[in-house]
This record gives C-alpha cells, structure tokens and sequence, in this order.
C-alpha cells in the first residue's frame, strides 16, 4: 500500500466493487468525470468507500462520499483523512 | 375465458433448468427424458440427510451480464437476468425501443438470494460489519429478481413479486394477466428460485419433505408407491406476456394463451381443510370457458409425499374421471424449482402444444391405486390443443392456469 490514495487505487476498487458499466472505459480520462456519468450510483459508491476504508483505515464521513461528486474529489478527500490518520 | 376478457399470449420463453441452459438444450432434454439431478456439487453435504439436486448446468455469470451487476447480485438473480434477456429476445422485442412504463415485470420467488446473503452473513460474524457487502440491501431479497430486471431493461409499468411457494410461480402469471388487461402493453413474468447452498438447504430441509435418497433414479418419484420426498432443484422460466391482438399486430410470434388462472387456499386439516385443489382446477377451467373434456394434458405439481400425491389424484380424478386426462411431471428431471418450477411447466406446456408431443415423467411407476394415466419412460405423441398446470405451495397454497395453443 503506498502512502497516498491515487487513480489506479480507486479503479482497482471501483472494479472489485461494483464492476464497470457498459461502454464506460475507466482507463480513460475520468477523473473529472461525474460518478453518476460512470454509471455508479450512490449504492455503488457506499461500497466504494466501505472497502476505501477497510483497505486504508481511515473513517470516512458519511456525506464524503455523496460531496465527491467525481474521482478527483474522492481522491482528495481520501487523501485527506489518510494524511490526517498519519499525522 | 369469458368473450369480454382480453385474451394474454405469451410471447417469448427464458429458461434456465437443471436439465439444460436455455430452451433448446431444455427440450432437447425434456422431450427425451434426460434428467438433470445429481448430487449436489454447489456445496458439501457431508453431514446432511439430503444430498441430491437439480443444478444449472454451465452457467458463466460473467459471460451473460456486464460486471457492474455481478458483484450485486445472487446466483438466481443472474440466472433470471439471463432467462429475462432471452425470454425478451426469442419475443422479438427490444425493450429500449418501448414505452417503459407500458412494460411491467411480475416474478415469484420462495426464498431469495440466500447464497449471497450467507456470504455477507458470515463475513459480518467472522470479519465485522465493514466487510459486509452494501448490495447485501437488497441481494438477498425476494423482491430483488423482479427489481435488477425491470432497471436492466427500463421496465417500470405495474411490477411485483407473488410469494405462496411453489404456487407462487404462477400466481405471477395470473398477475401479469392482470395487468395486461388493465391496459399494459406487455410483462415480463415467471421466477426463477436457486437456493442450493448451506442456508438454503437448511431452509429446504425444514419441510421434511426432502428426499434423503442418494441414487438420483430412486430418490424422486411422485404416485409411485416408493415416493419419499422430492429433490430440490434451481432454475425456472421467464416468460413475455401481451395482449393477444397487440401481439399478433407487430407479428409476434405467440406459442400460446393463458385462458384460466385460479388459486385457492386450504383452511387448516382440523378444519378439513382439503379440496382446494379440486376447486382451483374448476375455477380455473371455467375462467378459460374450458370442459374437462378439452383438456389434452396435465403437468401435476408431482409433490411426491404420499398424502400430497393422493390429493391431487384425487382432485383430477374428481374432475377427469379415473385415467380420463394425460398426466406427466416433467419436473422428475429437474426436481422442484419452488416457484421456479411452474413457469417452467408453462414454457414446456407450449413446446409440447408446438411439437406434438407430451413429454414424460420419468423414473416413477405409478400407483395404479392413485387412477392416473401417467404419461411414463417415453414421450408420448398427442396432439395438444389445451393443457392445465397445477402447482401448490406449502402451508395450503393451490394454483391452476388452463393454456391454449395459438390458432
């Protein structure tokens, strides 16, 4: 596990979690691509971060994962806590 | 079925059975007498009384659906996904050129996703709540078929789940009738039960009404004098229901009519409560406007526990007269499906009214003391113009659906 939470981590779980939607290619340009664009909804994105948490330690507040409107902004967020946690 | 009523042809078939994936390896099988029961492979059953099932033969997820809905859903609900999709297919219809919301799904389920919630369960035992699944919400429930086809397929017309066991499956049906004939356009129905895990198994078992038998010829023999219980199985059908004329208008394909649908409901033994099923099959021949005299052929809901086969000997003979219908139990090669199974009786019912024949029941030699001409070992070639379907539940559930052959 490297120290910071990057794109590739959020695919690999995304992929684990929840698949990828038809004619959706995650290893395209998606970081400012809204999740609901990607074809995740919000239950999709409660497992997301269920296994973001278990893998990395951190709590995540509940509304995060509904404020991260894309990958940048979970990415971030993510970061944040894991920056928090370390400190 | 009365001059007034909107007459419901079905449309398309989806079928997933123990004794072959999709209809045509499904006939191929059935039409011949090839069964699917087995022991067990989806688990061990070391340790437990009943060993044998019907499983799904070569069924890859991964090769029917897109990976977004594995990780959400139970075994069965993939394999109604699938049946949903080439039920829809064979019907020639495309649901995304349509209405949505003139298109409903009606489904039946007895259980649920009980391998998906076992795994979550045990996961919040063993590993703690954060590892369980936040599609256990919804995997597991028996509702979930119903929802995961009608958002795969934008179908958001009058939709549901009927759960009465075994009957259950085509209670849907009479469901899906019913709503066709307060305006939608087309439904998707049947139901597709597999719970051949630790947690379902444990549920089966409960009935008592399990074979423990471990020789696959043995252990299923409904009205034979040797029956002893029945041989769980998963599987099922799903099935396209239209308006008959709408269907003929956009050149449908229809294999047949669903004329008669009755259910009934037994009071309690001490009550006497018996004779449920005779009056279902009454009701649901005078629903159809049918005689018994018109009736080519019977799929018995073959319970296979002597005091479930006596009654529905007797209810038939009580309607037909003794040996005065074919009776066959095509499930004796795939066991009981639950709900599953009467959907299914109803996609083998049209194939046989397509190809002529009345496949058989297999393995059991009839009690001649139960009065039934059993249609046994070797189909039986007839011309099959009407047909009935019975299925039960347990705890006193009786369903009838009396189908035509297209003109």
């Amino acid at each position: 596990m490297s120290a910071s939470f990057t794109l590739d981590d959020l695919k690999r779980i995304l992929l684990e979690g929840a698949g990828a939607a038809e004619g959706v290619d995650l290893d395209g340009d998606i970081l400012d691509t809204s999740f609901t664009d990607l074809g995740y909804e919000s239950l999709a994105l409660l497992e997301t971060g269920s296994r973001i948490e278990r893998e990395w330690a951190i709590t995540l507040d509940d509304s995060a994962l509904t404020d991260a409107a894309t990958p940048r902004g979970l990415i971030g967020i993510v970061n944040r806590h894991i920056t928090a946690a370390a400190a | 079925m009365s001059p007034a009523a909107t007459s419901v042809a079905i449309t398309g078939l989806g079928v997933a059975a123990p004794n072959g994936l999709g209809t045509e390896d499904y006939w191929a099988a059935t039409r011949v007498g090839k069964s699917g029961i087995g022991p067990v492979s989806r688990f061990r059953t070391d340790g437990y009384p009943a060993t044998l099932a019907g499983e799904v033969p070569g069924f890859e997820a991964a090769d029917h659906l897109p990976s977004r809905l594995l990780p959400q859903t139970d075994h069965m609900t993939r394999l109604a996904l699938a049946a949903a999709d080439w039920a829809l297919a064979d019907a020639d219809v495309d649901p995304s050129a349509r209405d949505g919301f003139d298109m409903g799904v009606i489904t039946a389920a007895s259980s649920g996703g009980f391998e998906f919630g076992q795994n979550e369960l045990r996961k919040l035992w063993s590993q703690g709540s954060q590892h369980v699944s936040a599609y256990q919400s919804f995997a597991w429930f028996y509702a979930v078929n119903s929802g995961q086809i009608s958002i795969r397929n934008n179908m958001k017309g009058p939709s549901g789940v009927l759960v009465a066991d075994g009957a259950g499956g085509l209670d849907a049906l009479a469901q899906a009738r019913r709503a066709i004939r307060k305006g939608t356009g087309l439904v998707l129905s049947g139901a597709v039960d597999a719970s051949i895990c630790p947690w379902g198994w444990a549920a089966m078992l409960t009935s008592g009404r399990l074979s423990t038998r471990d020789r696959p010829e043995r252990a299923f023999l409904p009205f034979d004098r040797d029956a002893s219980g029945h041989v769980p199985g998963e599987g099922g059908a799903l099935l396209v229901l239209e308006d008959t004329k709408a269907a003929r208008r956009r050149g449908a394909h229809v294999y047949g009519t669903l004329d008669g649908c009755a259910s009934t409901f037994d009071a309690a033994p001490s009550r006497d409560g018996t004779g449920g099923l005779e009056r279902a099959i009454r009701i649901a021949l005078a629903d159809a406007d049918a005689t018994p005299a018109v009736v080519d052929v019977v799929f018995a809901d073959a319970a296979a526990v002597p005091e479930l086969d006596r009654a529905e000997a007797d209810a038939l003979r009580a309607v037909f007269g003794e040996r005065g219908v074919p009776v066959t139990a095509p499930k004796t090669m795939t066991g009981r499906l639950y709900s599953g199974a009467a959907p299914l009786d109803v996609a083998t019912t049209l194939l046989a009214m397509a190809e002529g024949i009345i496949p058989p029941t297999v393995h059991s030699r009839p009690d001649p003391g139960y009065g039934l001409d059993l249609v046994t070992g070797e189909p039986r070639t007839a011309e099959v113009r009407c047909a009935l379907v019975l299925a039960r539940g347990h705890g006193g559930f009786n369903s009838a659906a009396v189908l035509r052959a297209a003109d």
